[in-house]
Order: structure tokens, then sequence, then C-alpha cells
């Protein structure tokens, strides 16, 4: 593997059913620091809820978290913050009726000295982020329902960078966006990386995931199939596990399979 | 992470010419279109009214303007009093609405801690304070509020941590309270209510007077301005587009413009002749020719509730409890994911409903200077549609507490001017109650219409 010590993330064994649907089935996936790990199946293969176990949105029925090596107990998204854990979430999570830099700054609002909000602190440093990632973005004042789908995309993208997360979990980042947004989004995946984050990347562009990846976790039925690295494969045989679940020979090591 | 410099556009959006003027005004100035539409409906309503008084005043076949009586101080003056109650409550309605939630039972509640503060001061405080203690009122406040804000709170454990829905713990407590206010007392009515407690009720003691309502009226204006040029002040510090001067200053003079009317309508307004000569004799003041001009100045309940509404301003707008509570109201899963305690934020929201109702049960018993076990019956019906009359939206997250205040001076206008009319109360309700669909109705449009 790429470090050397304890992985960043290590999901053990983790199993969440809704009802009599097995959602999650007995999953174990790693991360490590500097690490883009690609997480791929088909809708409804688990990949949002086995993420929103780790973001503390679900709460799992049983396996074990560790973060840096020592049991995690998340039971909130305030826990998983606590972690350093920052997500976008597949519905952006946005709340529609207040502004950008309301939206960035949820949960965790810059306050004046008098403890009330310090609403110009928190838009000049929402312009500041959303010039990075969106230079024509204007429209600060106006509530995000106004906004077209890919400017609420990258305030979704803003919120998660923008408090120095150690972990970043990235489900669809790139739905809403054009290719040059995209592009933009693929070079601030590689910045991050750089600065030593890991991130669980999940996506339908199988050409994204090799693209930014390191390694690839393929999920079908709630299932793990089974993580290789972007090297050692190539996009057919991913594109076979995903959809029929086949393991190709040279992955058949017990270490690499569920 | 890199360091990037921004070009930060430092003026508002570029005048378009294809704009209409109305837009781009309300842009520059940054009002709510909404409540700009209230305020000319609330104009036009006292208007007719008045016009229909002085056509009823007036002799057969002719028309005087000056002979119509709504927009007389005397009918301005009283209408304020009545509305405090109900637009103290409304306020705090607000947050409950924007939070998706409803709170059926704050008119049963208000009869009930009603209740409690007047047998606190009439039954219980005399026997160890004795009767006219200064402290008695505001022990019977405290009683009131802090009995309002529990009953709120137990309504928010059982809403938010429970997981009941609000229409049916509310709906609950409508009934509930309303049989504990009978209970206290077995249904007697306490009264009279303590001397000092009685003023907050209103009534030419209860009244600042006009010298006292002009430095009030003042310190506002000031406040505005200050509030206005602080804002501009942190705008300019990190470089932010903001409004144009002519509007900022236009916003400001309008502000203050409307709070020195208000202050020349209540000192307009004088004592009845027989409390003002009464009143003469006991301090020896010489009464002139035509009689003595007592200004009532700005009722004490009025004062309270504008305080109430500024307070609650400050919260919904100011503080992370206030953002809290519109972005659970915007998208409730967004707000748990982003890492607010929705919980506990829904539980607070109905303890400072209750707290306000207590406020305004303070209001109501004063003022009739008793406290039955009916008081209130049918408020919360009232409260609701000043909050909704007043742009709040029942879909959750939409709403401001200065569209509820005037929701609720609108209904009350339209109350007075239909008793003026000597419309039978059935009557009244009805068109209460067309008229809350039709703003509802019209808010409805004008939101699709600015959607498209
Ligand atoms: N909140 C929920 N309640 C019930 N079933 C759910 C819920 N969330 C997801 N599921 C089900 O769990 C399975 C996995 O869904 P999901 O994790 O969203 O898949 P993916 O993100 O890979 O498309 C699907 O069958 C989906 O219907
Ligand atoms: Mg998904």
């Amino acid at each position: 593997m790429s470090a050397n010590g304890s992985p960043l993330v290590e999901m053990r064994n983790i199993r969440l059913a809704f009802g009599g649907i097995h959602a999650v089935e007995n999953v174990t996936i790693t991360l490590y620091p500097g690490e883009v790990v690609g997480l791929v199946g088909h809708n409804g293969a688990g990949k949002s809820t086995l993420i929103k176990i780790l973001s503390g949105a679900y709460r799992k029925d049983s396996g074990e978290i560790l973060i840096n090596g020592t049991p995690a107990t998340i039971n909130n998204p305030r826990d998983a913050k606590s972690y350093g854990i920052e997500t976008i979430y597949q519905t952006l999570a946005l709340t529609d009726n207040v502004d950008a830099a309301a939206n960035m700054y949820l949960g965790r609002e810059l306050l004046t000295r008098w403890g009330t909000l310090d609403d110009a602190a928190m838009e000049d440093a929402t312009r500041k982020v959303m010039g990075r990632l969106n230079p024509h973005f204007r429209r600060f004042k106006d509530p995000v329902k106004a906004l077209s789908g890919g400017q609420r995309q990258s305030i979704a993208i803003a919120r998660a960078i923008h408090f120095n997360a150690r972990i970043l979990i990235m489900d669809e980042p790139t739905a809403a966006l054009g290719p040059a947004e995209t592009a933009q989004v693929g070079q601030l995946i590689r910045q991050l990386k750089s600065e030593g984050i890991g991130i669980f990347l999940i996506s339908h562009d199988i050409h994204d995931v090799f693209d930014l990846g390191d390694r690839i976790s393929v999920m079908k039925n709630g299932r793990l199939v089974a993580t290789a690295r972007t090297t050692e494969v190539t996009k057919d045989e991913v594109l076979g596990m995903i959809i029929m679940g086949n393991v190709p020979p040279k992955l058949q090591r017990p270490e690499v399979r569920a | 992470m890199a360091d990037v410099t921004v070009p930060v556009t430092t003026t508002a959006a570029p005048a378009d010419p294809n704009v209409g003027w109305v837009r781009r005004f309300l842009r520059a100035t940054e009002i709510d279109p909404r409540l700009i539409g209230m305020v000319v409906a609330l104009v036009l309503i006292w208007i007719v009214f008045h016009i229909l008084s002085a056509w009823r005043l007036s002799p057969p076949g002719t028309f005087n303007w000056w002979s119509g009586v709504f927009l007389r101080p005397r009918n301005l003056w009283i209408m304020s009093v009545q509305t405090a109650s109900i637009a103290v409550m409304a306020t705090g309605m607000v947050l409950v609405i924007v939070t998706r939630n409803i709170d059926l039972s704050v008119g049963s509640i208000l009869g009930f801690v009603g209740m409690l503060m007047a047998v606190t001061q009439v039954q219980i405080l005399p026997q160890y304070l004795g009767f006219g203690h200064p402290l008695t009122w505001i022990i019977a406040v405290a009683v009131g509020v802090v009995a309002g804000a529990l009953i709120g709170g137990l309504h928010g454990f059982l809403i938010a941590f429970v997981g009941i829905p609000s229409f049916i713990v509310t709906l609950g407590g409508l009934m509930v309270w309303r049989g504990a206010a009978w209970w206290i007392t077995s249904g007697r009515t306490v009264a009279p209510m303590d001397s000092t407690y009685k003023l907050l009720g209103g009534g030419p003691a209860g009244a600042l007077g006009a010298n006292l309502t002009w430095l009030i009226g003042i310190a506002a204006c000031v406040l505005v301005v200050g509030g206005l040029a602080l804002a501009r002040q942190r705008k300019v510090r990190f470089n932010l587009p903001r409004r144009p001067l002519w509007a900022e200053t236009l916003v400001g003079a309008v502000v203050c413009a409307v709070i020195v009317g208000f202050v020349l309508l209540v000192n307009n307004y004088p004592w009845p002749p027989i409390i003002a000569r009464n009143y003469a004799q006991a301090n020896n003041i010489p009464i002139p020719e035509g009689g003595l001009f007592i200004a009532h100045g700005i009722a004490i309940p009025v004062l309270i509730a504008l305080g109430v509404a500024l307070v609650m301003t400050f919260i919904a707008r100011r503080t992370r409890f206030g953002r809290y509570v519109f972005a659970i109201g915007g998208n409730p899963e967004a707000a748990e994911l982003s890492g607010i305690n929705t919980r506990w934020v829904t539980m607070k929201v109905f303890m400072l409903m209750g707290a306000l109702v207590g406020i305004a049960s303070t209001i109501a018993t004063a003022r009739l200077d008793s406290a039955t076990n009916a008081a209130g019956t049918l408020d919360e019906l009232y409260t609701i549609a000043a909050a909704v009359i007043g742009g709040t939206s029942l879909g959750g997250g939409v709403g401001t507490i200065a569209g509820a205040v005037l929701g609720a001076v609108l209904m009350q206008s339209l109350q007075s001017g239909m008793v003026l009319m000597g419309l039978e109360t059935p009557l009244q309700q009805m068109v209460v109650g067309v008229v809350l669909v039709l703003a509802v109705a019209l808010d409805t449009i004008y939101r699709r219409r600015a959607r498209a």
C-alpha cells in the first residue's frame, strides 16, 4: 500500500439494513492519507449508504470504524466533522432558502465580538473560496434555490473543502457540472490529495475514477466485489465487476476480497 | 491552499435598462416587495374604513372626510393597544411555522398562565408582601413567562424528541391548558389586578405621556441610523457590495419618518376630559380655557410589543439560533447533516413561543384587569392568521417578524373597522376568514410568478 503506518480510515465489516433491504452487507474498505479511493457500482449498490455511515448521516447496524487506527464513535454528522470528515452529498444537502454564505457556514457560523452572526466576514470568505471554484459566480445575495445545478454544486464543494478536512467524501461531485467545471474539480482533487487529504470519490464516470483514483472499490447489491489498484486492472475488468460481479483471477487474493 | 486574488465587485449590480424602475428601486433598497404590498393593503383598508365611517356620520346625502373616525388618533391608539397581545405571539408563531410546525395551544396557554399570574398577585403574594408591593408585578410576570416557557418546552420536547407531530401535541395542549385554566380557580374570575401590573395593559395611566414618548422615538431613530451606518461600515471593511448611498439614506429616512409619525399620532390623543380634570385637581394644576390637554403617548403594552418585535427580529436575523431555525425550515435533512442539533433547536423554538405567550398573557389580563378561564379563546387562530397574512409560509423556511406584526395590525384594523361599521361579530369572523385565504392566495400567486 501507498503509506506506511495505519490507514486514515478503516471501515470494517460494516452492515446496514433498511427493513428487509441489506443496503450495505459486510463491507470493509480503507483509505490512506493523500489517497483517492474510487467507489463505483450500479445505482442502488449501496455506495451512498456506506459513505453516509462514515459521515454520520446513518448509524451502522454492526461493524467498526477506525480513524488513524483507533476506534471512532460516529453517531451523527457533528461526530464525523470532529474527526475532520467532510462530505459532499449526492443530494448536495443545501438549505434552499438561505444564501451561499449561510450554506457554506451552516453549523459553523462566524460570530462577531458580541456573539452575533458575522455575515460580512462569512460573505467575504465565501467570495474568496467561490472565486477559486467558480470565478463567474456573482449571486451571493440570492437564496440558493434560485441558482443553477452547477452553482449549487460548487457551493457544496466549497463548504466541504473550506474547513480543513482530513477526510473528504465526494458523492457524485460533478453530476451537475459542465466539462470545464468538471476538469476544475479534477484539478482540485489532485491539489487536495497533494496536501495529504484522503478522498473517497463516488462517480458514475469510470474514466474519472481511473484518472484520479489510486484504488477502486467496486460494490454490487450492498456487497464489496473487490478492491484493486487502478494500475493493476483495466476499465473493462472494472465494468465486468460492476455489471456481473466477476472478479478477475489476478485479484482473487484473500486480502483484497471482502 | 493556493492564494488566489479574486476581483470583487464593489457596487451593486449595474443598472439594467431593461428592468423597470420599480424593480431597480426594490433591488437598490433591498426591500421585500411583499412587505410593501402589505403596507399598501393596510393603508387602503384604513382609507376605505375612514371613508365609510365619514359617510355614515355625515348628514344624509353629503360627505365630509373630516367627520370620519377611523383615522383619528383615538381610534388608532386604541387599535394599537388591542393589537399588542396577538402581535407578541405572532412574532413567536413565525419561528414555529418557519420550522414547519404549528402551535394551536397558544390561546389556551394564555388563559392558563394568565390565571397563574392573577392568582399569584391577588391571592398568594399579598399574604407575604401585602397589597400593592412594588415587587408584586415583577414576580407575577416572571411566573407567567417562566410557566409559559416550561409549557412550551414540554410541547417542544414531545414534538422534537418523542417525534409526535406538533399539530397533535398542541391540539392536545389546546384542550389540556384550557381545562387547567378553569381548574386553578374552578372557573372563578380573578380580579382586580395589582395596581402596577394593570399599567402593563394600557389605559391613560398605562401610557408614557408626550415627553417620554418623544424621548423613546428619538432614541429609536438614533438606533436605526446607527445600525444602518454600522452595517454599512462592516461591508466597507470587507469591500463587499452595498446599497447605493441614496437607497441607504432613503431607508433610514422612511423608517425615522414612520417613527416620528407614530409619536405625533399617540401624542395627539388626549386623556378623556374627566380623567384629566381629576388628575389636575389632585395635582393642583390650573385647568386652562377649553380643557386640559394631557397626551396619552405610547401605551405600555404597545411599547412592549414593539420591543418584543425588535428583539425577535434580532434573534431571527442576527443569531445562530435564528439562522438554524430558517435552515431547518428550508431543508431539515440538510440542517441535520450540517451538524445542527435540529431537535434541540425545535424544542427551543417552542420554549420561546411559550415565554412570548406569557408576555402576551400579561398584556391581555392587565388590559382587562382580570383573569378568566376563557381568556385567549381563539387567539391561536388569530395568531396563526397574523403570521400567515404577514407572509409566513406554511411550507416552512419563509417568514418575517415585521410581516407578522403587520399581519396582526391588518387583522385588528379589519375588526375595528367592522365594529365601527356596526357589523355583527359572525360577519366579522367571515370577513377575517376570507381575508386570510385571500392573502395566502395572493402570496402563492406572487411566488409562482417570481419563480417563473
Ligand atoms: N433511507 C433509506 N431508506 C430505505 N432504503 C434505502 C435508504 N437509502 C438507501 N436505501 C436503499 O439502499 C440501497 C442502496 O442505496 P444507495 O446507497 O443509495 O445506492 P447507491 O448510492 O450505490 O446508488 C438501495 O436499494 C436503496 O433503495
Ligand atoms: Mg448514491
